[in-house]
């Protein structure tokens, strides 16, 4: 089973306890009346769906229930860090070669 | 005249209020294994308390104990006890029966007090091999280091979410929705009885 750490319990957490909530940092528009019709698609149906390094919202639902995001290598499931809702990008990974 | 018929309309939902029998889920059910214990506990006062950083104090304060700041803590006093579950959430018990909604009613400050106390049934699971009895379905670990006298947290059971609390080093109080108390208490019977085994 896999462990996650989740960044408001501040420790690794059986997966069971955890559910994926697609991709992170998708950013709503502020005027959504006014989107494009491409705009929208692009919003509401497009995912990037990599191989290696995703981001992606998780939610802790059976343990403290908030939602958090994750970097995940989907080669490897690796977790390779989580950190809070609403915090940036992280600019450098741990364990990042580059 | 109308005040009258007002009176006499309260009085009758007085008396059939009175007359309103509670039938706790599970009510004296218990199973014994070797090394083990489940039983059912009597009903107690519940709440889910939400609140912002800013009410907390004034809300500790309200209802006379500390509510734990710290992830997977919880903290006890006079039969009160409060379970940390979230960042700003968390699971009062009174179990001497006081009216926690009422305490939280005088505060102020910015909260939500939500009465669940039928909401719950809670079971202990007491003995040398509750946390084994208890891991037969729920997969964090139980050990006294990582989960220490105190500790609390919302987990999983089998298919169904419980709040888990360590009353003990060997023992438990496991709190689920009353519609999923019967396989709440029949998982625990059946691997309390592997516990032993």
């Amino acid at each position: 089973m896999l462990l996650i750490r989740c960044p408001y319990c501040e420790e690794e957490r059986p997966e069971l306890e955890f559910r994926n909530a697609g991709e992170a940092h998708i950013a709503r528009s502020a005027n959504m009346a006014g989107e494009s019709d491409d705009d929208f698609e692009k919003f509401f149906f497009i995912r990037s769906n990599p191989k290696g390094i995703i981001y992606e919202r998780w939610r802790h639902i059976h343990g403290c229930a908030r939602f958090f995001n994750a970097v995940r290598d989907t080669v490897t499931d690796k977790f390779v860090m989580t950190y809070k809702a609403g915090e940036p990008k992280p600019a450098k990974l741990p364990g990042a070669s580059k | 005249m109308a005040k009258a018929a007002a009176a006499k309309a309260a009085a009758k939902t007085s008396a059939s209020a009175a007359s309103a029998e509670r039938r706790p889920a599970q009510a004296g059910r218990s199973v014994s294994a070797k090394n083990v214990r489940v039983e059912v506990l009597p009903p107690a006062e519940r709440m889910s308390l939400r609140a912002p950083e800013a009410s907390v104090a004034a809300l500790s304060k309200a209802l006379g104990l500390t509510l734990p700041k710290s992830p997977k803590s919880s903290a006890v006093k006079a039969g009160r006890t409060a379970l940390w579950l979230g960042p700003d959430e968390w699971f009062v018990i009174d179990e001497a029966g006081k009216d926690l909604l009422a305490d939280c009613a005088k505060v102020s400050a910015l909260h939500s007090a939500v009465g669940i106390s039928h909401r719950n049934v809670a079971f202990t699971v007491a003995g040398p091999a509750a946390a084994a009895a208890i891991n037969a379905g729920c997969p964090q670990d139980l050990s006294l280091e990582a989960f220490p006298v105190g500790a609390a947290s919302r987990t999983i059971l089998g298919k169904c979410e419980i709040v888990l609390l360590r009353t003990a080093a060997d023992a438990f109080r496991v709190e689920c929705w009353r519609s999923f108390s019967d396989y709440v208490f029949t998982f625990l019977s059946e691997a309390a009885s592997d516990a032993a085994a």
